[in-house]
């Protein structure tokens, strides 16, 4: 029984998130931040943008975060305006919101997905069991999927399960680009699961295509594939970023919301 | 940087026979490529001949879009035929099953044909089921994914079995297949090494590194040494983290819940080291046409005690899980891929060296700064199975760990002066260059065409393509229950088979 005593070597390694903040993240390429200005460097940034993720409408800066790979160029380019910033806790309800600084939404019906999706996950109560479906990612997306399992995160703890049927699934994770070959079984896997449910899109290629937005066998994201409720932005997405979005996408985040 | 001998074939017939002598006289074949000329297409073949890399190319005309298929003499051939007939329709004449492999088109459809330029329609892909190889009473067909019981990538196993047994597998990857090689047509070289990251995200580094390789001999120049050394050690800790995976999926299968947590702990640990280093747990970003992109963000000591926890905690862990009865009964004797069948399917990587294909393009053709490192060669191994290429797998972890500490040291010496991170490149190059490197999961090979500083045509070829096709031959007693073991031990990446 050699095991058992390797197994409590180093006492308790679980992060106490999302009830306690985590400290991971120091030197962490987690999300860009935008402070606009009028430096005129913006324009060049934009335009080396691998992803055309940073827009200047009407003198409005925007950049969205559903197409940033984090490459990092706008922030060496113009490093007033763009910076890095460590945090994982950029997942949001709905497309619109990854965009930075907000664009000018109607809040009201932006409360109301909020609310519809709030009673929806009502009958989960304090159990989720996800669906991960592979459509079309680079691979390390299944691996920052997968981590979520090891003793760091250990989302056990949380009442967040694997499952291999779908039939026994709460919610549906997909990663990848939506390649065409993946979109039936996407949408088999999709329609095997029992209502309520949940999409959550992981990862900028997910959620926009990333580099292969406009590929011949990709749609630019899962698209009108299934209908996403929550988008987690990354490339790839972070153990945390993920967890955070599962979180926020079954209302289990504590209130109020971690700083 | 080894210099590459190109040839050109006058006729297919010829361009065969040279190739198949080739590989009778000891040539490793690598790898075969199709690129799209006006009327017609080019073929080209890479052999490993004496360490070194050489090509051999021939025209194929559009009229007659077929030549004598290799597969038959040369079994390693068989999915590039197939890849080669998917992408541009050009017909392996005698392959015996050129069935589609990354991309099956409905009946009609344009083929994307790579090298002729952007912008493509969208193409419409036939899914239908594939009939049945095997006839015999009581033998049915397992369809095994795409969607796969896990967090796994997707892929389709058509099992082929009479029950228990395994006689004939045929790994379906077209699923994934996201287009990623036309996407670089047109690109400039910094967009195309952000490409070249996500064409399979494991290996980020590894697939940075052939592609900047082969830019740079375009470029004809010599990366800085200190850029060298941050290379190998971005290299080498995405090698411990992959072979870290393999073993985790292992430790899955057996149902070993201590050694998979611990395992997992590990694997989270170099993660978390990549990413104090560079910002990115998969390394992206370091590796840069030219050199990397600026210094470890860790200095030498912090690295070091970094290194040192994982090592030590690693090792001891890797060690007592060898030991352990249950766990290693289930690899020994599982999977065996006979040395015989490696050499004709020219198996690369930790498949290779367990079944005693042992060359190493890290060592065999150095690139980065592996020439002024000092390593001890690896034990050669034939026994084929599952637990030869775990061993392979944990003794490279350990010369992995040797590597990196040279490399700090001598980093820590050559960065007291303010090094240069990156050579410029000319903005207008033009050129054709094979780029390689060693991946976890073996050589990864890039070809590369540039024109005026635009790609014009880049061809990633990873490991995990060229080792699937010989993922079938690695059943000859096996049931069932083994399978995951014999995956676990591929230990492939999907994205970078279709991508």
């Amino acid at each position: 029984m050699p095991w058992i005593p390797r197994g409590l070597r180093e006492g308790i390694l679980t992060s106490r998130y999302p009830r306690r903040p985590d400290g991971y993240g120091e030197g962490f390429r987690g999300t860009v931040v935008v402070h606009p200005s009028g430096d005129p460097r913006v324009a060049t940034a934009a335009e080396a943008c691998p992803t055309n993720a940073i827009s200047v409408a009407e003198g409005r800066l925007h950049l969205d975060r559903g197409r940033c790979i984090l490459c990092g160029r706008c922030t060496e380019l113009c490093p007033e305006v763009f910076q890095f910033e460590p945090t994982f806790e950029t997942a949001t309800i709905g497309r619109d919101a990854l965009v930075v600084p907000d664009l000018d939404e109607d809040e009201l019906a932006a409360e109301q997905v909020r609310t519809e999706l709030a009673r929806r996950v009502k009958a989960f109560r304090r159990s989720v069991h996800i669906r991960h479906v592979d459509a079309g990612s680079d691979g390390s997306e299944e691996w920052e999927v997968a981590a979520l399992t090891n003793p760091v995160y250990d989302v056990q703890r949380l009442g967040i399960y694997f499952t291999a049927s779908p039939r026994h699934a709460d919610l549906l994770l997909v990663t990848g680009v939506g390649a065409a070959g993946m979109l039936g079984p996407l949408r088999e896997t999709y329609d095997a699961m029992p209502e309520p449910k949940v999409v959550i899109a992981a990862g900028v290629d997910a959620i926009s295509g990333g580099l292969l937005a406009d590929s011949y066998v990709a749609q630019g994201g899962l698209a009108d594939a299934v209908p996403v409720d929550v988008f987690v932005p990354g490339s790839p997405p972070s153990p945390f970023g993920l967890l955070f979005g599962i979180l926020l996408a079954v209302g289990l985040l504590p209130r109020p919301a971690t700083p | 940087m080894t210099v590459q001998r190109a040839a050109v074939s006058p006729t297919v017939e010829a361009f065969s026979q040279s190739l198949l002598d080739r590989v009778d006289m000891g040539a490793r074949f690598c790898g075969l490529f199709g690129s799209a000329e006006p009327n017609g297409a080019r073929l080209v073949a890479v052999l490993a001949e004496g360490g070194e890399l050489a090509t051999t190319s021939v025209f194929v005309r559009d009229l007659a879009a077929h030549y004598p298929s290799l597969t038959p003499r040369l079994p390693a051939a068989a999915w590039y035929e197939r890849e080669i007939h998917d992408l541009f329709g050009v017909e392996a004449i005698g392959h015996g099953r050129l069935d589609p492999l990354i991309l099956p088109l409905v009946a009609g459809s344009p083929r994307p044909r790579p090298g002729s330029g952007k912008p493509l329609e969208p193409v419409e892909i036939d899914v239908s089921p594939l009939p049945a190889h095997l006839r015999g009473e009581g033998v049915f067909t397992i369809s095994y994914g795409p969607v796969r019981s896990g967090v796994f990538e997707s892929v389709e196993y058509l099992v082929e079995t009479p029950g228990e047994y395994i006689p004939h597998l045929r790994p379906r990857v077209f699923h994934k297949h996201r287009g990623v090689e036309i996407q670089f047509e047109g690109m400039d070289v910094a967009d195309g090494a952000l490409l070249a990251e996500r064409c399979e995200g494991v290996a980020s580094v590894a697939h940075t590194v052939a592609y900047c390789g082969a830019v740079e001999q375009i470029a004809g120049v010599e990366i800085p040494a200190p850029a060298g050394l941050v290379r190998v050690i971005h290299a080498e800790l995405e090698r411990v983290a992959n072979h870290l995976d393999s073993a985790i999926r292992h430790t899955e299968a057996a149902g070993q819940a201590v050694a998979y947590a611990r395992l997992t702990l590990h694997k989270e640990r170099v993660q978390r080291l990549r990413a104090r280093l560079c910002g990115s747990r998969f390394g992206r970003g370091v590796v840069v046409p030219g050199g990397v992109s600026g210094a470890p963000s860790l200095a030498a000591d912090a690295l070091f005690a970094g290194i040192d926890q994982i090592d030590h905690a690693a090792r001891e862990d890797l060690r007592l899980l060898m030991a352990t009865p249950s766990f290693v009964d289930r690899l020994r004797g599982t999977g065996v891929l006979p040395p015989e069948l490696a050499r004709q399917y020219a198996a690369i990587g930790p498949v290779g060296r367990g079944s005693g294909q042992m060359e190493d393009a890290r060592f065999a053709r150095p690139y980065a700064s592996y020439q002024r490192l000092g390593h001890q060669p690896l034990d050669s191994r034939v026994e084929g199975d599952a637990l030869a290429r775990q061993r392979v797998r944990i003794d490279e972890i350990a010369v992995a760990f040797h590597l990196i500490r040279q490399a700090i040291d001598r980093l820590d010496l050559l960065t007291r002066a303010e090094p240069a991170w990156a050579v410029p490149l000319d903005s207008k190059l033009s050129g054709e260059a094979i780029g390689w490197a060693e991946a976890p999961q073996g050589e990864v090979l890039y070809l590369v065409v540039m024109e005026e500083g635009r790609l014009t045509r880049v061809k990633p070829r990873s490991a995990s393509f060229h080792n699937l096709g010989v993922f079938h031959a690695a059943f000859p007693k096996d049931i069932l229950t083994d399978f995951a073991f014999i995956e676990a031990s591929f230990g492939l990446s999907i994205a970078g088979v279709a991508n």
